[in-house]
């Protein structure tokens, strides 16, 4: 933790960046904080508590501005910032990308390969909460699957707490704000609510690093993080997406290529 | 007012006459790992010690989608019908906490600020309100720093406190001797407990009118842009408050016949006042942020002599970057 407040404070002491996105405590847990001055770097905390993705901030243009910015980035960050690169949203010379190993060491990243090589390398995070409810999903019968997501959707209120915590939802205007035409009922109800959440999932498809942001921020503990989930496994299989690539901005659902294997689009 | 004693069990007794007298019972019941309002069915359904559930109890009178009226076009003829206001379910809200029995007064006088809402009235006119006094709190909430409190009656029919061996109950209102009158023999002769001695005691966070005070000069205040950095603009926190009543109107149209909608929204969404020309009168989260904590602790008492949060501590609860209202109003 030492090291990296001593990180921060030498990124801002020297002008390299002008503020550092990282975790300090919080109510129950840590929350993200933005660091400005050498000073308020000892705010700082980095730990196994820190899993909220602080991705989603990079794409927040009335806090980053010009600003170059140092962010303390968790495994999943990591993986969201090579996707955000990936689609053009962030340059790589505005920021520096940091972590800190399993080892406790902070680690500066100098390149998508390095980020790529440390994906590679570093555990998954495990997220033992989910693994049982994965194995029920998996065992259920299609119609069954079907009972469980309606019931469970049919609760959603619509906050969009999941879109908002979602770094990949930088969107200045939601397909769910979109009423000419209206592709998505915007109003709660268990088909409108259906039709956000499926839409969502498919906009993630490809895209997703799945960090689980979505259902950690979803106030009524929906699980709705292993709707995108499971997707990552399908695409990883169908597309060959590799998760922790950066790559030269191919999208699984909207690139053909001619050597693809499905024929119903020539 | 009243005092009577109840046991649990004459309680499940009770709550099992009012829901065969096809009342519906709308009550803390688990889901998943949390505790929500929702349908119980019997009194075994109901979670008694939860310190908050996840949502509000506002939807009984303000629900996430509502109706408003429904049209049919027929040769040049527009057919409208107005929501039907004797369709609403009786209802019998129990288990709520004082502070979300207190959250009717300030929704109540948006709903009445001008117009007078028949649907929300109509509603709330079948609802009874029957509260759970607390007795723990958890570090979110704050009902005592906004004039509330673990024992206030405020919004109550019928409030229960938690005593030895069974509950205290004061009958507030001819609504709530009405509904005890259900199952009346449940209902034993007060003994005499003393309500204050089984309450939490929940020291004051902030003083409400010294923020209130502040508020009135601090529109250009930097605090607003420091305190929002890490908001991420969704509505959690509006739609689990008692108190927040911004709705958006919308259309489910099918050919010739729909349904006009009022469902909820959230002044935290950049939405939420895009104009059609593309201005947006508040453009940054600093901005939206401001008007949530400007409009709860300014307008609503400037303008209608009521407070816009009764310290629950839901929208700190669920907030998914931990925007903690009662730090963030200390800090002011």
């Amino acid at each position: 933790m030492e090291e990296l407040r001593k990180k921060a404070a030498e990124l801002l002491q020297s002008g390299e960046v002008q503020m550092v996105i990282g975790y300090e405590e919080g109510t129950r847990h840590p929350r993200p904080c933005f660091i400005s001055s050498a000073d308020d770097a000892a705010k700082l905390i980095y730990d196994d508590r820190c899993t909220g993705n602080l991705a989603v901030y990079l794409t927040h243009k009335e806090l980053i501005g010009g600003q170059k910015i140092a962010i303390t980035a968790s495994y999943f960050a990591l993986r969201s910032i090579l996707r955000l690169l990936t689609e053009h949203q962030i340059q790589l010379d505005k920021l520096v990308v940091l972590t800190v190993s399993a080892e406790k060491e902070v680690i500066q990243f100098a390149t998508t390969d390095d980020i790529t090589a440390y994906l590679q390398t570093a555990p998954v995070p495990a997220r033992e909460d989910d693994k049982a409810l994965i194995e029920k999903l998996n065992a259920m019968s299609p119609a069954e699957r079907w009972e469980f997501w309606s019931a469970e959707l049919s609760k959603c209120f619509k906050c969009y707490a999941c879109r908002a915590a979602c770094p990949m939802c930088y969107c200045t205007k939601c397909i769910v704000e979109e009423n000419r035409p209206q592709w998505i009922q915007p109003w709660a109800s268990t088909l409108a609510n259906i039709e956000w959440h499926i839409n969502r999932a498919m906009h993630m498809t490809g895209r997703c690093a799945d960090c689980g942001a979505c259902g950690a921020a979803c106030p009524l503990g929906l699980p709705i993080h292993l709707l995108s989930h499971q997707i990552v496994q399908e695409v990883t299989d169908n597309f060959a997406l590799d998760v922790n690539q950066a790559v030269s901005g191919d999208n699984a659902l909207s690139t053909f290529k001619p050597e693809d294997k499905e024929n119903f689009i020539r | 007012m009243e005092k009577r004693f109840i046991t649990q069990a004459s309680i499940n007794r009770w709550l099992t006459k009012i829901v065969n007298d096809g009342k519906h019972l709308y009550a803390p019941v688990k889901k998943g790992d949390r505790v929500d309002f929702g349908r119980a069915t019997s009194a075994d359904d109901i979670v008694f010690d939860h310190i908050q559930t996840t949502q509000s109890a506002k939807s009984v009178a303000f629900p996430r989608t509502d109706v408003l009226f429904s049209y049919e076009k027929e040769k040049g003829k527009v057919q409208l019908e107005n929501a039907d206001l004797t369709a609403y379910p009786e209802t019998v809200v129990f288990g709520l906490h004082p502070c979300d029995a207190a959250g009717f007064n300030p929704l109540g006088a948006i709903f009445n600020w001008d117009y007078k809402d028949e649907i929300y009235n109509a509603r709330l006119q079948r609802t009874v309100v029957v509260t759970l006094a607390c007795t723990k709190a958890d570090e979110y909430c704050f009902c005592t720093s906004v004039n509330g409190g673990p024992g206030n009656t405020a919004g109550s029919d019928i409030q229960l406190t938690p005593v030895k061996d069974g509950f205290l109950a004061e009958i507030l209102t001819e609504k709530g001797e009405a509904l005890m009158k259900a199952d009346e023999a449940a209902f034993e002769a007060d003994r005499g407990d003393v309500k204050e001695e089984f309450l939490v005691k929940l020291p004051e966070k902030f003083d409400v009118k010294a923020v209130q005070e502040k508020l009135q000069t601090a529109f250009e205040s930097p605090i607003w842009k420091a305190q929002s950095q890490r908001c991420i603009g969704c509505g959690a926190c509006a739609y689990v408050c008692p108190t927040c009543a911004c709705f958006d109107i919308q259309e489910d149209a099918h050919g010739t016949k729909g349904k006009r909608l009022r469902c909820w929204d959230s002044c935290g969404f950049a939405l939420f006042t895009l104009h059609t020309s593309g201005h947006n009168p508040r453009q940054t989260q600093a901005q939206r942020w401001r008007q949530r904590l400007l409009h709860k602790f300014s307008y609503m008492p400037d303008r209608l002599s009521v407070r816009g949060c009764t310290g629950c501590g839901r929208c700190s609860r669920a907030c998914p970057v931990d925007m903690n209202l009662s730090e963030h109003l200390s800090s002011i």
